[in-house]
Order: structure tokens, then C-alpha cells, then sequence
């Protein structure tokens, strides 16, 4: 399970976690979120975050 | 071969290097940088005092670590005086540099207004991390907080520091707020929550004059009401830093004129960001940064590219009542018609067509964004 973080607005997603209130399942990994999600808080797509060290 | 080198290290500067680098490994790039070169969220600047984190919890990656994992040559610190166009170089602080191709990525400054009294020239604004850094010190101790402005900056702000317990008043000459983006069924739904959380609001009238006393300031509204605050600041908007490629000559209207390349004038500099004006358009948010900076990047790699920007909706972080808005132009043709209603609003602007161009959510309908905006024509 691994974190990725938005680089645009430092919102942290957490595979362990999910993200029940959009949808994803705790547990569910970067790779399987469909490429037209965006960042809950700034709206910067997918392909803008990075994976960060926990 | 000369560098490609660009100016300043905000999102805009940042994000076409990222871009490039994950396109070209080995081009030269050299970034100045007239602030630190540390890599930070400028959005986090408007919510990060609730959560009680100072300027250097907001770095994300530092200058010296940005420069490693994107292999540029960096500059911080450094003024850029002058451009030689014909001579492709600039004047710097810290010499000459040469360049192949120039990438103006200059921000933007706040908005002065102009105030009478003897502490006029106290009034703070906060549009970098520098700034947040002495507004964290300045907040020390502070009771009663007015900012001027109730859009989207002084929104944010004054939930932010309400939310931290402060008092917060907002002085605004409109009708109420985030006026420039949405109409004012969607803008009053703010009213209420932020009031609740603390913060007065006070609309059709502006600062006139800021005098000290005995503790912070007081302030004189149009009118001649007075009111006191221990702070003062200013978010009444932006405007784009065009000086230094006015003094080169290049095309300047609002911003640095750009086309769809994000190419000015001369075909050897480009602009993006806060400072440029693209296609008639100057849009100091996120989104447009992040599509003008990955279209740059092609650009300056050697490819055809040209920047489309979709629907790019904004959010405005007012947890006490979030909003999300894709605004229309302020000229635009057709008419709000409200969708649903309950606790907020959810409106769409429609063209003749009866076509969606536009929408505001708020409240309770502020997580449809992501749904409307599929909704929406371009």
C-alpha cells in the first residue's frame, strides 16, 4: 500500500484508505482510479501527483 | 548550446519544467528565481493557519531537492534586471546568462489600493510564502483581523482565520460575496455560514482611511463609520508582472500577450502563468496553469503543440460552505437558472442554445463538481 500526494495542493491519497465519500474503496491501489479522476481539493488530474515516502 | 531558462519558481515556473523533464532528459534548463526556489502549494496558503502550519511546513520539496530531481541549474535569490533580445541574454544578480529560449513565469502582484492615515502602508497581502511567513508572525496575539476584499482570496482567508478564532471582518464595495464569479443567489449562500463562524461582513463600502491606535488600527469606512482591527489585508486581486517584458518591448495588453503556443512577440520567449495573458485571457488559478505549462513543455521540446483548455472549474475552500464555480465571461450571453435547491445552490448558466457553459454548486451540492463538469459544453 503506498501514498500519493498532489503537487499542486499537498492532498495526500492513501491506498490503505481510499476515499469511501467519492467512491474508492479502502484498499483500492493508485493504478486501478480511473484516469479522469481529479483531486478532490484543487482539481489537478491524476497525472499530477506523486508518490511521497510515509 | 544556451540553456532554456526560465523565470520564476511558482507553480507556472515549476510545473513546464516537470512537464519538459518528463519529455526531454536532456535539455538544458536554468531556472532564476527571485524568492527561495522551494516548492510549495500556494493554494494551501489560504487554509493553512486553521490547521496550524507555518511557512516551512508548507514546503514541499525544497529548492536544492527540486533541482536535483529535475536536473536544472537553479538561481535563487536572484533579480533579473534586464532582457537583451537581440542578444538573447539576461542581466541578473548574479551576472549574464545567455539563453536559447526564455520562459516568463513572473506571477503576479497584489493589488494596492491606495488608503489615507498614518499606518496606510501597514496594510498586508499574502501572495507568496514569504508572505505567509510574516503574516504567521504578525498573527500572533491578533484578535480582530479585516480584510479588504470578498472574493475568493478574502473568502478563503476570512474562513480560515474564523475557523482559528479570530474576528474577522470583510470590507467589500460590491454586494456580496465572490461577486466576480457567480450570481448573487449563489454568493449570499456564504453570508450566513461564515457569519456563524465569525465573521462580520460589510458590503457597499470600503476602507478609507487606516490610522493607529492604542492597540492595531483604526480604520475609517466610506461613510465615516470606524471600526477597529489588529490587522489588515488587503485581497482585492492581482495584477500580472509585466514590467520587465515591457522594458524588452514585448506585446503587453492585461498581461504578456501569448498565443496558443504560450509564444509572445519573439518567437524566442514565452509566457504562462499569473503574468501572461493567453489568448486574450488572463486566468491566475490551478488549472489553466497546469494545461498552458504541459503544453509549453511540448512546445519547447520541439512538437506542434497548442493549449486547449477544457472546462476547468474553481473551488473556492470555505469549508463553513464549499463552493464550486465554473464562472462564465463576464460578457457572456444567457441566463443562471438555479437546478436544485436545499442547503446551497446548484445553478447552471445557459447560452441561447440553452446550452450549459457555466455552473456554480455550493453547500450540499459542491461534490457534484466533478459530474457537471462533464456537463458542461466547451
Amino acid at each position: 500500500m503506498k501514498v500519493w500526494q498532489c503537487v499542486v495542493c499537498g492532498f495526500i491519497y492513501d491506498e490503505k484508505v481510499g476515499l469511501p465519500e467519492e467512491g474508492i474503496k479502502p484498499g483500492t491501489a493508485w493504478a486501478d482510479i480511473p484516469e479522469s479522476w481529479a483531486c478532490p481539493d484543487c482539481g489537478v488530474a491524476k497525472a499530477d501527483f506523486e508518490m511521497v515516502e510515509v | 548550446m544556451n540553456p532554456i531558462v526560465v523565470l520564476g519558481s511558482g507553480l507556472a515556473g515549476y510545473t513546464v519544467i516537470r512537464e519538459l523533464r518528463k519529455l526531454n532528459r536532456d535539455i538544458p534548463i536554468t531556472l532564476v528565481s527571485r524568492d527561495s526556489g522551494d516548492y510549495y502549494s500556494k493554494p494551501m496558503l489560504s487554509n493553512a493557519f486553521a490547521q496550524h502550519k507555518d511557512a516551512t511546513n508548507l514546503v514541499l520539496n525544497s529548492a536544492t531537492e527540486m533541482a536535483k530531481q529535475l536536473d536544472i541549474q537553479l538561481f535563487t535569490h536572484t533579480e533579473v534586471g534586464a532582457i537583451h533580445r537581440a542578444d538573447k541574454k539576461l542581466e541578473t544578480s548574479v551576472g549574464t546568462l545567455h539563453y536559447d529560449r526564455l520562459v516568463l513565469a513572473l506571477g503576479a502582484d497584489p493589488i494596492r489600493i491606495l488608503l489615507q492615515g498614518d499606518a496606510a502602508n501597514e496594510v498586508m497581502s499574502v501572495n507568496d510564502l514569504a508572505d505567509y511567513a510574516e503574516l504567521r508572525e504578525a498573527l500572533n496575539g491578533v484578535k480582530s483581523i479585516a480584510i479588504m476584499g470578498g472574493g475568493l482570496i478574502g473568502c478563503e482567508f476570512a474562513n480560515d482565520w474564523a475557523a482559528a478564532g479570530c474576528a474577522v471582518t470583510v470590507i467589500d464595495p460590491g454586494a456580496y460575496p465572490l461577486a466576480s464569479l457567480m450570481p448573487e443567489q449563489a454568493g449570499t449562500q456564504l453570508l450566513q455560514p461564515l457569519a456563524q463562524l465569525g465573521v462580520t461582513w460589510r458590503f457597499g463600502t470600503s476602507i478609507q482611511r487606516m490610522d493607529k491606535a492604542a492597540t492595531g488600527y483604526t480604520l475609517t469606512l466610506a461613510g465615516d463609520s470606524t471600526l477597529n482591527a489588529d490587522l489588515v489585508i488587503s485581497a482585492v486581486g492581482l495584477r500580472p508582472r509585466t514590467q520587465l517584458a515591457n522594458d524588452a518591448g514585448l506585446a503587453i495588453n492585461r498581461g504578456i500577450v501569448v498565443d496558443e503556443q504560450l509564444r509572445s512577440n519573439d518567437a524566442s520567449i514565452f509566457a504562462l502563468g499569473d503574468c501572461a495573458e493567453i489568448q486574450g485571457k488572463v486566468q491566475p488559478f490551478v488549472l489553466p496553469i497546469m494545461h498552458a505549462g504541459r503544453a509549453l513543455a511540448r512546445v519547447l521540446n520541439g512538437e506542434a503543440a497548442k493549449v486547449q483548455f477544457p472546462a476547468m472549474p474553481v473551488v473556492v475552500k470555505t469549508p463553513a460552505h464549499p463552493v464550486a464555480v465554473a464562472p462564465v465571461a463576464r460578457d457572456a450571453v444567457g441566463a443562471w437558472k438555479e437546478l436544485a435547491s436545499g442547503h446551497g445552490v446548484k445553478m447552471g448558466f445557459f447560452d441561447g442554445q440553452n446550452k450549459m457553459i457555466g455552473f456554480v454548486l455550493t453547500g450540499e451540492f459542491a461534490g457534484e463538481r466533478s459530474e457537471m463538469t462533464k456537463l458542461l459544453a466547451v
